[in-house]
């Protein structure tokens, strides 16, 4: 009987053992992501989507606790990917309100990642799904899916560097979902220069945004007005 | 030779109908640029509609004098060849109904001559016009809206090029223009021979420039093969193409580049072919012509 | 004498129409060479071939003993010319049409030079009015001012006076005597005119149809010994009886509603009207008429008596 018990305990441990262990490194991810109240973040913005053709673009990227983010081009133009905003990951990480799945193991590279789904409690959340890729000895998120209603399905891939104490990442991928672009020729009144041209598809195609980051200032205060505009 | 087109400067310097056209091109430039400088935002709206749904940009500095020029030059480059054939085509006709033409041929030029300088003259018009609507559509635009990165939107794709890649860009298309509206005036010049009153090329100018536009513009398979290619009107918009650059594989504008320079050049040198056969034709034909106004 | 043009079976078809057909003529220095023809004869098309506006169908032109074919400009540089109307820029003062023009027909022409063309022609003071403001004497007298302004051995006038109210159709006349007598130019002038033509001109050539009718000297064509004299009276039936009865019979020559023509030498006039009065004819008007149908009809009914007399 006794035995029984034991081995029930041992089991029971065992799984909550690993429920607390997931948890626990959600909680040391978090902890150190909190550290940040605010950064300003210069670097570069290089944006690979099918039908564009951008420069590459100088951007300062501002962020304030609690999910407060803004990239913004000083110079020139950029045009920025809708739900960008979940770069911070502050979004899905800084709340309570959702359920923790342990999903196994992964491999990024040669590292070994946990993989976490997150799921909110609230049926209203714009997020439906998150899946996290957690490198547990860095304890740092090297890459996140995040399944929304609205706007589709965003990737994150991230690599660390110096400001890895603050999981604020030297670069950044982040992917997206766009549709087919089209403008009728009647509102362009295009130059066709002859050349063949290639027949819309119709499937959604992938955006990416990669940003590097050269430099951060990290909690150094930052008024509101940054976020405006 | 010199001296006959100082001679035919000095006419349409002296003529009042010239100054028209600068008026027009003064107005339009100044109507885009008020709509613009009030109701920009919609306008951009509008146009970045397809992209809206998944980026979000600045309006105000989309809209710059940069794009604003090329907005300009989008909606007046189809009509400035009325304006060129106010005055290519009444080089000849306007002359004829004047009678002033007969005294003009009883003089001792011969009428190759003349007709090289009425074509030269025109060209000279054409490009101190595009000079003016440079100054208008472009300076004065990149002061009012300022300037930055310029984007171009075509039916199928997003260009934008940095600010200091715009320019060059400008003065090249500026300079396409002046041989397109040149191949503009020499058709007017070969319909003017014709007529004994200028309203008439005026007018056959302008409908065969609408006539060839739409089916330039037009999207019937029948013709895109066939016909398009060699309509000049199809090779007339190609000073858009210095408006579309070239990209990396991964999409990262090429600075300084063109898209696709050899087709623009083709466009160059078919306009420029035209440009010979209507001045020949006008030659050829003036050269026979008895005078009878 | 040398021509200064010598026209060759000149012809210019304009599909159907023989517009000018087989033309033959010269003119001498020094001329006022008379171009005569009623409107469509042809008079304008062979002016436009003399200035190589109408490329002539067949025929030879040579003007200044040079081929106008191969020598186009260097004749052109001696030839000045009025077309039709005086048409000038209208947007442009007259001193600058002046010297517009004289530019295109290669001289340098010093300003001093326009002032004295202006002042020849009588518009000195009006040498900085635009065309426009013009009167239609005023252009056809800057027309011949522009058409002097290289100083060409040849001037072509084409209908000089058309359109003119006598006092212009005076001014233009004494400018062409004086051309010719003080300026010593040759000059070409046409009209359908045959009192312009008398007045003027010491050649005429006669065209009908594109078909030259006669070339002569003034004296030789205006013979006034054939002139046609318009009587008109209040009883047309009884005069011509009454006349008739007089020496005058073999004179009669057609009656045509209130007025009878007789043909008689010009300096009768005075005692045909002595007549009138001795037998008492109402008269309204005595005069000798010039018009160019009357004349034609006299040279084409006495061409027909010698063919009558031929046969």
């Amino acid at each position: 009987m006794k035995k029984w018990i034991l081995i029930s305990c041992l089991l029971i441990t065992g799984f909550s053992l690993r429920a607390q262990e997931v948890n626990e490194l959600l909680k040391q991810v978090r902890a150190k992501i909190e550290k940040v109240n605010d950064y300003v973040a210069s670097g570069k913005m290089k944006t690979n989507v099918i039908f564009m053709k951008v420069p590459v673009a100088s951007i300062k990227v501002f962020f304030k606790k609690p999910n407060k983010l803004k990239i913004k081009n000083e110079s020139g133009i950029s045009l920025i990917p809708k739900g960008s905003i979940s770069i911070s990951l502050n979004n899905v990480l800084t709340e309570d309100g959702y359920s923790v799945l342990d999903a196994g193991t992964a491999k990024i590279g040669s590292t070994e990642v946990r993989v976490i789904k997150l799921l909110p409690n609230d049926d209203n959340n714009e997020v439906v799904l998150s899946t996290l890729y957690i490198d547990p000895v860095k304890q740092l998120v090297m890459k996140s899916k995040t399944t929304t209603k609205d706007n589709g399905t965003y990737e994150l891939e991230m690599s660390y560097g110096k400001y890895a104490d603050y999981a604020l990442p030297d670069k950044v991928i982040f992917s997206f979902n766009t549709k087919e672009y089209k403008l009728p020729k009647g509102v362009t009144f295009d130059y066709d220069d002859g050349s063949e041209k290639k027949q819309p598809d119709g499937k959604p195609k992938k955006g990416k945004v990669e940003l590097t980051y050269s430099s951060y200032i990290i909690n150094k205060g930052l008024e509101e007005s940054a976020f405006n505009k | 030779m010199w001296k006959l087109l100082q001679i035919e400067l000095f006419k349409i310097y002296k003529r009042p109908r010239t100054y028209i056209a600068f008026a027009a091109v003064m107005a339009i430039v100044a109507v885009v640029q008020v709509a613009l400088k009030y109701d920009g935002k919609s306008y951009i709206d509008f146009m970045m509609s397809g992209l809206s749904d998944t980026f979000e940009f600045q309006n105000e500095k989309v809209l710059n004098g940069y794009l604003v020029c090329f907005i300009i030059l989008n909606t007046l480059l189809i009509h400035v060849p009325l304006l060129v054939a106010l005055i290519a085509a009444d080089e000849v006709a306007g002359e004829a109904n004047m009678g002033t033409l007969r005294l003009l041929v009883t003089k001792p030029v011969s009428r190759t001559q003349l007709i090289l300088v009425k074509f030269a003259a025109s060209v000279i018009y054409v490009i101190l016009l595009l000079i003016w609507m440079a100054v208008l559509a472009l300076l004065i635009s990149m002061l009012i809206f300022g300037t930055n990165d310029m984007v171009v939107l075509r039916n199928d794709s997003f260009h934008q090029m940095q600010a200091d890649d715009v320019l060059w860009r400008y003065i090249m298309a500026f300079g396409y223009a002046t041989v397109a509206m040149s191949t503009v005036a020499a058709l007017s010049l070969l319909l003017s021979v014709f007529a004994d009153n200028a309203v008439g090329p005026i007018v056959a100018t302008i409908s065969i420039v609408i006539v060839l536009t739409i089916l330039s513009e037009m999207n019937i398979p029948l013709y895109d093969k066939t016909v398009k290619p060699y309509l000049f009107t199809s090779h007339m918009v190609a000073w858009k193409g210095f408006f579309y650059v070239k990209s990396t594989e991964e999409g990262e504008t090429i600075k300084g580049s063109i898209e696709n320079l050899p087709a623009i050049g083709k466009s160059f040198f078919i306009l420029v072919a035209y440009m010979f056969l209507f001045v020949g034709l006008a030659i050829a034909c003036f050269k026979k012509k008895d005078i009878l106004s | 004498m040398t021509a200064i043009v010598s026209v060759n079976h000149l012809s210019k078809h304009f599909r159907d129409l023989k517009a000018v057909d087989d033309l033959s003529f010269s003119v001498n220095e020094g001329d006022i060479y008379g171009f005569l023809g009623q409107n469509g004869a042809g008079k304008s098309t062979t002016i436009r071939m003399l200035l190589t506006l109408i490329e002539p169908t067949d025929g030879d032109i040579e003007i200044m003993g040079m081929n106008l074919k191969t020598h186009r400009k260097e004749i052109l540089r001696n030839v000045g010319a009025v077309i039709e109307k005086p048409d000038l820029y209208k947007y442009l003062t007259a001193q600058e049409n002046l010297s517009l023009f004289a530019k295109i027909s290669g001289v340098k022409v010093p300003s001093h030079k326009i002032k004295e063309q202006l002042e020849l022609v009588g518009l000195i003071d009006r040498a900085d009015s635009k065309i426009k403001t013009f009167s239609q004497g005023m252009k056809q007298r800057l027309g011949i001012a522009v058409a002097l302004i290289h100083d060409p051995k040849l001037i072509i006038l084409d209908e000089p006076v058309n359109g003119l109210d006598p006092q212009g159709i005076a001014d233009i006349r004494n400018l062409i005597l004086q051309l010719s007598r003080s300026m010593g130019k040759t000059v070409i002038v046409s009209s359908h005119l045959l009192n312009e033509i008398e007045i003027i001109a010491n050649r005429v050539l006669i065209i009908d149809r594109g078909k030259k009718i006669q070339e002569g000297t003034a004296t030789e064509l205006f013979d006034p010994v054939n002139t046609l004299v318009e009587l008109i009276v209040a009883d047309v039936a009884s005069t011509w009886e009454k006349l008739q009865q007089t020496p005058w019979n073999n004179n009669l020559y057609a009656k045509e509603g209130d007025t009878i023509l007789l043909r008689m030498h010009r300096n009768d006039i005075p005692s045909l009207f002595k007549t009138l009065s001795s037998i008492d004819v109402q008269v309204y008007s005595l005069s000798p008429r010039h018009s160019l149908e009357d004349y034609f009809l006299s040279i084409t009914t006495q061409n027909r008596h010698v063919e009558t007399f031929a046969n």
